[in-house]
């Protein structure tokens, strides 16, 4: 997928010039940030923002961080118009991405100071709540990595992580949690093989074949819902399965909830993300999946079976995708409703984008999600003057914004979207 | 260089996303094959989620008469189909220039909102004024919205399919914020809604004149005179020519002097345009108003009619109405059959999965062809 700029030519002949508009964009986003910043946040704000480091009941008890608001924001104003200013007239593309990263995040902070001013927050509450929304779409983001990785575009992740949602909530209500998210894997894993049969071996436009297998799943859930599930209530009434609390690393104040004091779904990201990085960038078969991604002919040549591989690494996404679609059910309600997933799954697909098609890149973006959705779920309770549909917003426009300034340089999978013929 | 390389990827995948032309068997055979099919796998669906045998062959009845077994029944398919083709059109016109927009679903929205804004504002204008002008604010809304799409990816190279879907989900939450704002909410209401359009704004009813029940309106003469604008703009115009051009090899477009970065912007915009249409026609025509989520899927099931008809726009025409027919003979079936509409998504799903893979329909069904064995869709 073709991130870079149209207007100059690949690359080669006028690079210099891209880059200076590249420059200049972000510098000027980055000085409006700084008005925005000085003018809204800062200037006339009173009182201090408060946030709370930790709960009274932990074992480990920080004191409350309190920050003037005001003076706090002027300072971030000023950061930013020097990086705005800096960027305007020096330019750099690697620069560039990076001012404008922290650049946002400061407005992040600008902001979350300002719409606590003479209020408290809870920050720690928070952070938790950003790792619990993020599961899904990292979950999402990484099945999205292992199909791109072997040149398959999977624009089924939403389809995969309803249907893993389904059917960990069928069977969860049937035969108990663990089989539910057995169930959800293994479902999760036939759509992914389903996905690779339709491309690999009939050679089906991928993304045709992803638009399907959502609609379909849509549909079949759906169905089974409003046709069954109305019916007999108790198949749709599936356990949760419950935070589980690491002994002394859960009690580390501020990410100790967030990373150690969670429910296996959490868990289980963290060490796939892992498990998927080591397998695809340290191991001979993800070596060979990559070559697979990038150059499907030289890969055959050298005796690697192109659809075996993509059909492995395709199945294994959806086993990814199935795990985080129980998350939806299993997770957190316990009971299946229509298109719950509500577009993580594409939400997902932009994370792995935005990850640059690695797994840790995933989850980072789909933690930037994460953090905007509870973010916005908790000023909602902060009453600030700000349309609750404006906060709602402010993930996706920031993911715009991000994509516009930041992505220059990714690259997907050289073969990716192209079916491979084997001669 | 990899940029480049990228970019030809991107515009492969697309490019087979609308192939140009196909044979008797790929348009005729292979279609008819995957009714059946999809039907068939449809009615088994049915039968193990413990539906009864005759309540099939009764619910399959059912979607055969509500679709076009009666004059109300082709009234209600043609209603259904007329946002799905020029939401369809527009998502075509994008593939065919190389752009994957999945945005049309919040175009749609923004360009039913504008047409609504634009009916109640200026009551007083006589028909022949407020229709044009509801309905050119429509397509102007939808084009705007497309285009930022288009801008960013031209001046930043930030990918259309994720500002795209950013896009949808942004105006969603614009549409329940607008929707509350005192000028546009309904007066006396509470919930997200909007003042409705005046009469003498809606499109006009084609066929009340038999029986007010009966909803096909003007709007599928506009869907049609649609179909045959962007097939004279597609094949037969220069703008046309550097859509297709730069959709099948963006570099040999460049170097050939086209200006991508407008071609894509206009390109984007174009199929905003359309999409903002389909949007007005559901408001002016079917709803009167504007409420939150009014665009129900048209614009993702639009994706789904835009590959069906292979991106050209006859095809669109005939994949819309198809898809217009499952959803009225959808509704017919759930209130005679008791089997909820739901079975539609599946069933067109199934419809999609056959006609895209036209090497499973010959795995299936052998017989059906001449040559069982030639490799196609190279």
């Amino acid at each position: 997928m073709a991130m870079t700029n149209q207007t100059t030519p690949s690359s080669t002949s006028m690079p210099d010039l891209g880059k200076q508009k590249h420059a200049r964009i972000a510098g000027g986003v980055l000085i409006a940030l700084a008005m925005l910043v000085a003018f809204v946040f800062g200037a006339g704000t009173e009182g201090s923002a408060v946030f709370r480091l930790s709960r009274p009941t932990d074992a480990l008890v920080l004191p409350d961080l309190s920050v003037p608001a005001m003076q706090f924001n002027l300072v971030v104003a000023a950061l930013l118009a020097f990086l705005g200013v800096r960027q305007f007239l020096r330019g750099g593309v690697r620069w560039s991405s990076l001012s404008l990263g922290i650049g946002l995040a400061l407005v992040v902070v600008a902001f979350l100071v300002w719409a606590t001013a003479g209020k408290a927050f809870s920050l720690t509450g928070m952070l938790q709540a950003t790792m619990v929304r993020a599961v899904p779409i990292a979950l999402g983001g990484l099945a999205g990595v292992l199909c791109e990785r072997v040149a398959v575009v999977n624009i089924a992740i939403e389809g995969m992580l309803l249907a893993g949602a389904f059917a960990g909530a069928l069977v969860g209500s049937i035969l108990g949690g663990v089989a539910g998210l057995a169930a959800a894997v293994v479902v999760g894993g036939l759509f992914g093989f389903f996905l690779a049969a339709l491309v690999v071996t009939y050679r089906m436009d991928q993304i045709i074949a992803g638009v399907v297998i959502n609609l379909f799943v849509l549909g079949f859930t759906s169905y089974v819902s409003s046709q069954v599930f109305q019916e007999y209530r108790s198949l749709n009434n599936a356990p949760v399965f419950r935070a589980i609390k690491i002994p002394i690393l859960g009690d580390i104040p501020v990410i100790g909830p967030m990373l150690f004091y969670q429910n296996i779904f959490v868990y289980g990201a963290l060490i796939m993300v892992a498990v998927a990085t080591y397998y695809l960038f340290y191991t001979r078969s993800g070596l060979r999946a990559r070559a697979v991604g990038e150059h499907p002919r030289a890969a055959d040549t050298l005796g690697i079976d192109v659809y075996r591989t993509r059909f492995i690494n395709v199945t294994l996404g959806g086993m990814v995708a199935g795990f985080g679609g129980a998350w939806f059910t299993l997770g957190s309600v316990g009971r299946f409703d229509e298109n719950m997933t509500g577009g993580r799954g594409y939400i997902g697909l932009a994370a792995m984008i935005f990850g640059r098609w690695h797994p840790v890149g995933a989850l980072m973006a789909a933690l930037v999600f994460g953090f905007a959705d509870s973010m916005q779920q908790k000023l909602a309770l902060l009453q600030t003057p700000i349309p609750s549909e404006f906060l709602a917003m402010a993930p996706y426009i920031a993911t715009i914004v991000v994509v516009a300034g930041f992505i220059g340089r990714a690259r997907a999978p050289a073969a990716d979207g192209q079916p491979y013929i084997k001669e | 260089m990899s940029d480049s390389k990228t970019d030809v990827v991107i515009q492969n995948l697309l490019k087979r996303a609308a192939p140009g032309r196909s044979e008797f068997e790929d348009l005729v055979i292979v279609p008819l094959f995957a009714i059946v099919a999809a039907l068939v796998l449809g009615a088994l669906v049915m039968l193990a989620t413990s539906v009864e045998p005759a309540t099939i062959a009764k619910s399959y009845l059912a979607l055969l008469q509500g679709s076009v077994g009666s004059l109300n029944a082709i009234s209600e398919t043609l209603t259904a189909a007329t946002p799905l083709i020029l939401a369809g059109l527009g998502l075509a016109l994008g593939f065919r220039a190389g752009l994957f927009n999945i945005g049309a679903e919040g175009q749609i929205l923004m360009g039913g909102m504008a047409a609504v804004i634009t009916g109640f504002s200026f009551p007083g204008l006589p028909i022949y004024v407020l229709l044009p002008l509801c309905l050119l604010s429509g397509a102007l809304a939808g084009a705007f919205y497309a285009g930022i799409a288009g801008w960013l990816r031209a001046a930043t190279g930030a990918h259309e399919v994720i500002s795209t879907i950013m896009l949808n989900l942004i105006a969603y939450r614009l549409i329940d914020y607008m929707l509350r704002l005192p000028f546009v909410q309904r007066p006396g209401r509470n919930d997200p809604i909007s003042k409705s359009v005046p009469d003498h704004a809606e499109l006009p009813r084609l066929l009340d004149w038999i029986d007010p029940n009966l909803r096909v309106h003007g709007g599928i003469f506009l869907a049609l005179a649609a179909v045959f604008v962007v097939y004279w703009l597609l094949f037969k115009t220069k703008i046309g020519f550097e859509f297709r051009a730069s959709g099948a090899s963006p570099d040999a477009a460049r170097f050939a002097g086209m200006r991508s970065g407008l071609t894509i912007v206009l390109a984007m915009a174009s199929a905003g345009a359309l999409a903002g249409l389909a949007g007005t026609v559901q408001v002016l025509g079917v709803l009167d108003r504007v409420t939150p989520g009014f665009s129900a899927g048209i614009g993702f099931d639009a994706i789904a009619v835009a590959l069906l008809g292979r991106s050209h726009p006859f095809g669109v025409l005939l994949a819309g109405l198809l898809f217009g027919g499952l959803e009225a003979g959808g509704r017919q079936m759930q209130v005679d059959a008791g089997v909820s509409i739901d079975l539609i998504g599946i069933i067109q799903a199934l419809i999609i999965v056959f006609i895209a893979a036209p090497m499973l329909v010959r795995a299936i069904f052998p017989w059906g062809f001449r040559k069982p064995e030639t490799v196609r869709g190279k």
